[in-house]
């Protein structure tokens, strides 16, 4: 199923003479990450796509009342369930093609933020991946539930402040880590998992193009800043998600068949306060009392980062 | 008196159009705006693929503007602009001035 041909090198000039199929008009905060991680996704691809969506920022934004920024078929049915109803429609599609009802090659596409996939979506994402549904999904992590008011979710990092875990005189923030979404999604042996970002547009772009020509369940997970949860500039998006990917805190790899390669190396591994610094969520770790935390941050980020390495030397990817 | 609003509504709450969106203009929720100078623009657009109104007008892979009934304003082109020799193409400048 690994696909060996070398995939096209992406090029702007070529993908701005496509139609964008996210239109303007939509209603996400100005800045907002989600919006870039969507158009990129979609010009990805020549492919009819129909997509769906987990409640979230991006869902009740794109789709307000009678009026939706998507020229492809798009469905939203509840929080929990974008993987279970696109898993749906992927299915009576298999169904009619068999008929003959329909001749044309679909490629099928859920968007989820990190509230829907790491917590409530969950369930529906793990089974839809075990049925081996000929699906991608796309997991714009933005940290935290924002559209109800930035409520800690499990990808919120360590340190964070949230209205739920709001840093004070009792807690110096969330004191949990964030789970490693992307590992496991690789641990359910499905044929692709990729971590992205929207600064690395072009690995982005080649990684949502290598996705939809394998088939069976395909999950990426791409960093999207919000600059209203990370209390941040409204300018800062792309900015941030670099960061993240020069931090390594959030490295860019994929898992094909088992095989971890990173697709991205900085070329010089930046501290981790390059990274908080900019954002007030993390404003308080700066302060002498919490020193211990931005410690413990770049000594996790290191033994992941290590770790990461390890899998890519040990798979002859390095 | 008209028809209530929802008996316009269709079942199940299906938008027929795709795209409709682009009806409804958000360029005024902008407190700045971005100003190209062309002078300085190297066509690398960047603007164009981070910006996430699809506001950035982009004819025969040359920028071309931008458009702005849409643009809200949040400045990731001028950031991210590289600008030729050290100016920036892009300057956010506040609306109204």
């Amino acid at each position: 199923m690994a696909t060996e041909t070398k995939p096209k090198p992406v090029s702007l000039k070529e993908l701005s003479k496509k139609e964008d199929r996210f239109t303007h008009g939509h209603r996400m905060c100005a800045g907002c990450g989600a919006p870039i991680v969507v158009k990129q996704v979609l010009m990805a691809t020549d492919y009819p796509i129909i997509a769906s969506n987990a409640t979230g920022c991006l869902e009740v934004s794109s789709c307000i009342s009678t009026y939706t920024a998507w020229k492809i078929p798009w469905i939203h049915s509840a929080f929990e369930n974008a993987a279970a109803t696109i898993a749906g429609v992927e299915t009576m599609y298999r169904a009619l093609r068999k008929k003959g009802r329909i001749d044309r090659e679909i490629k099928f596409i859920a968007f989820g933020g990190d509230g829907g996939t790491y917590d409530i979506g969950f369930q529906s994402l793990s089974g839809a991946m075990e049925r081996g549904h000929d699906m991608l999904y796309i997991c714009y992590d933005n940290g935290a539930y924002m559209n109800t008011g930035i409520q800690r979710s499990s990808a919120t990092p360590f340190g964070a402040n949230t209205t739920t875990c709001p840093a004070g005189s009792v807690i110096p923030g969330k004191l949990q880590k964030r789970k490693d979404l992307t590992r496991i999604m690789a641990a359910h042996g499905i044929p692709y998992v990729a971590q992205a970002s929207p600064s690395h547009w072009a690995d982005f772009i080649k990684k949502v193009r290598k996705a939809l020509e394998i088939k069976g369940p395909k999950f990426i997970n791409v960093i999207s800043p919000c600059n209203r949860g990370w209390r941040s500039k409204t300018n800062d998006a792309i900015l941030l998600s670099r960061l993240a990917v020069e931090t390594c805190y959030w490295p860019l790899y994929e898992v094909e068949d088992g095989v971890t390669r990173i697709t991205f190396k900085p070329k010089e591994k930046k501290p981790i306060e390059e990274f908080l610094k900019p954002q007030g969520r993390f404003k308080h770790l700066f302060s002498p009392e919490n020193e211990w935390m931005l410690r413990q941050i770049q000594e996790d980020i290191d033994r992941d980062w290590e770790a990461l390495q390890r899998a890519a030397s040990e798979a002859g990817q390095d | 008196m008209s028809e209530p609003f929802w008996k316009r509504l269709t079942p199940g709450s299906v938008i027929l159009e795709a795209g409709n969106a682009v009806e409804f203009k958000t360029g005024s929720w902008r407190a700045f705006r971005p100003v190209w100078k062309e002078e300085n623009c190297i066509h690398c657009l960047f603007c164009w693929m981070f910006c996430p109104d699809m506001s950035v007008i982009v004819e025969d892979g040359k920028m071309k503007g931008f458009n702005y009934d849409y643009c809200k304003g949040c400045g990731i082109c001028a950031l991210e602009c590289p600008g030729k020799k050290g100016k920036k193409a892009i300057e956010m400048q506040e609306e109204g001035k």
